[in-house]
């Protein structure tokens, strides 16, 4: 069973996530900002992050930026999951590295079909 | 609960209703999913200011061909695609396009996407030929799509694609690179519209579009034909494909059993071979 990491400050979005993912045979696990999520890839890398772009304590971009320079040899595939639907940011996030994109608001399908394109679904 | 019982359309507007459904498209409503029809056309009943299915059968009667039969059969058609569905399936269209153009350098290859709905599959086929242009050498080829429902190649030429169909199977960087945002919904950039001819063409009706083709995708539209529609409908697909030329069929679907005019390539599993002078045969052996 693969893992995901949602990261989202929002407990709903959390919530609607895990969810869905644990419907596609997700073991999922939780964090409320970037600080958090960066503790946990380190403790244990997962396969896929879910990654919200404002948070407080750490954002998405930085957790990014972070995930980069912290030297964990299995880097997760990351896929940013936001309301920011604007071009420039799709493409600041491209360039930070992310593998893939989601808007908000998201369903099953949209979820799955990108988890398939970044190779964990 | 409304069950599909308590419907207020009456059995016999089912069947006329379908049976326009599969005059017009060669398409037949299963018996389990015809109490879906109403649920479908509610939003045209509303639109037309009509209230029942009886009463929008009268206007029909008046008008067989006008935008209020369109909007009937726009309804009632299965239209759900997505941007490179199955994705391995594109992925070998692609290589066969390059084995193609290998075996017949200077050749521009063509490419139909029958039943193309609102225009992914022509689109990702696009994005596709024009990576492979620059990776590859590919020569870009001509793209024709086509469909029998004109509300759907309305859409198409538009590429105008809300945010959920624009998420399904499109990879962020392709959505990036051919596609602009506009209030909120994604809109094909001219540069990759330009590759993708539409038209519109019935499977069951209209002769094969004139010149062949190396490479045909007919995928996910032959599955509520009857039998013999779909047989007719081979022989059709096999008229525009080149001796030698490729059918790409959608996943469970199969040409085995049902027409001499195609075999399973050797060479691109799950795509199918046109057969030289088969189709007449099986013509024959119909009637
Ligand atoms: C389920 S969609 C498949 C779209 C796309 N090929 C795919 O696989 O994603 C089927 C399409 O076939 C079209 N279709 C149905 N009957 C047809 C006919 N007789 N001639 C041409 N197109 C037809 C429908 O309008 C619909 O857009």
């Amino acid at each position: 069973m693969k893992t995901c990491l949602v990261v989202d400050d929002s407990k709903v979005i959390r919530k609607v996530a895990r969810h869905i993912l644990e419907t596609l045979n997700f073991t999922v696990r939780e964090a409320g900002d970037g600080r958090e999520a960066l503790d946990s890839c380190l403790e244990a890398a997962p396969d896929v992050v879910l990654l919200d772009w404002n948070m407080p304590v750490m954002t998405g971009m930085d957790f990014l930026r972070a995930l980069k320079e912290s030297g964990i040899a299995q880097k997760p595939k990351v896929v940013f999951c936001t309301t920011e639907n604007g071009m420039a940011y799709i493409r600041a996030a491209i360039e930070a590295g992310a593998d893939e994109y989601v808007m908000k608001p998201f369903d099953r399908e949209t979820l799955q079909s990108k988890l398939q394109i970044v190779g964990v679904a | 609960m409304l069950g599909p019982q308590q419907s207020f359309a009456s059995p016999g507007a089912v069947n006329v209703i379908g049976a326009l459904l599969e005059q017009r498209t060669g398409q037949q409503i299963a018996a389990n999913r015809a109490w879906r029809i109403e649920t479908a056309l509610k939003p045209v009943l509303r639109e037309h200011g009509l209230d029942t299915l009886d009463q929008l059968i009268a206007r029909l009667a008046g008008e067989r061909h006008g935008p209020l039969a369109d909007a009937v059969i726009n309804a009632l058609l299965n239209q759900e695609s997505s941007f490179f569905r199955d994705a391995g399936v594109l992925e070998m269209v692609a290589e066969a396009a390059l084995a193609i153009q290998a075996e017949h350098p200077g050749r521009r290859l063509r490419v139909w996407s029958a039943g193309c709905s609102v225009g992914q599959e022509p689109y990702s086929l696009a994005m596709l030929f024009e990576e492979l242009a620059v990776s590859r050498g590919l020569a870009m080829p001509e793209i024709v799509a086509s469909d029998v429902c004109p509300q759907a190649l309305v859409r198409a030429r538009a590429g105008r694609y809300s945010q959920f169909e624009i998420q399904r199977g499109l990879p962020v960087r392709r959505m990036v690179s051919w596609f602009d945002s506009e209030n909120g919904e994604w809109v094909v950039r001219p540069e990759l519209a330009k590759r993708v001819q539409f038209r519109c063409h019935n499977l069951t009706r209209d002769p094969a579009p004139v010149g062949k083709f190396d490479i045909v995708l007919c995928r996910n539209v032959l599955l509520y034909f009857s039998a013999s529609v779909r047989r007719s409908v081979f022989d059709t697909l096999h008229a525009a494909t080149r001796d030698g030329g490729l059918l790409v069929l959608g996943a469970g679907e199969t040409v085995i059993g049902q027409t001499e005019a195609f075999r399973p390539s050797d060479r691109f599993r799950g795509f199918y071979v046109a057969d030289s002078g088969q189709a007449s045969l099986t013509r024959a052996a119909v009637r």
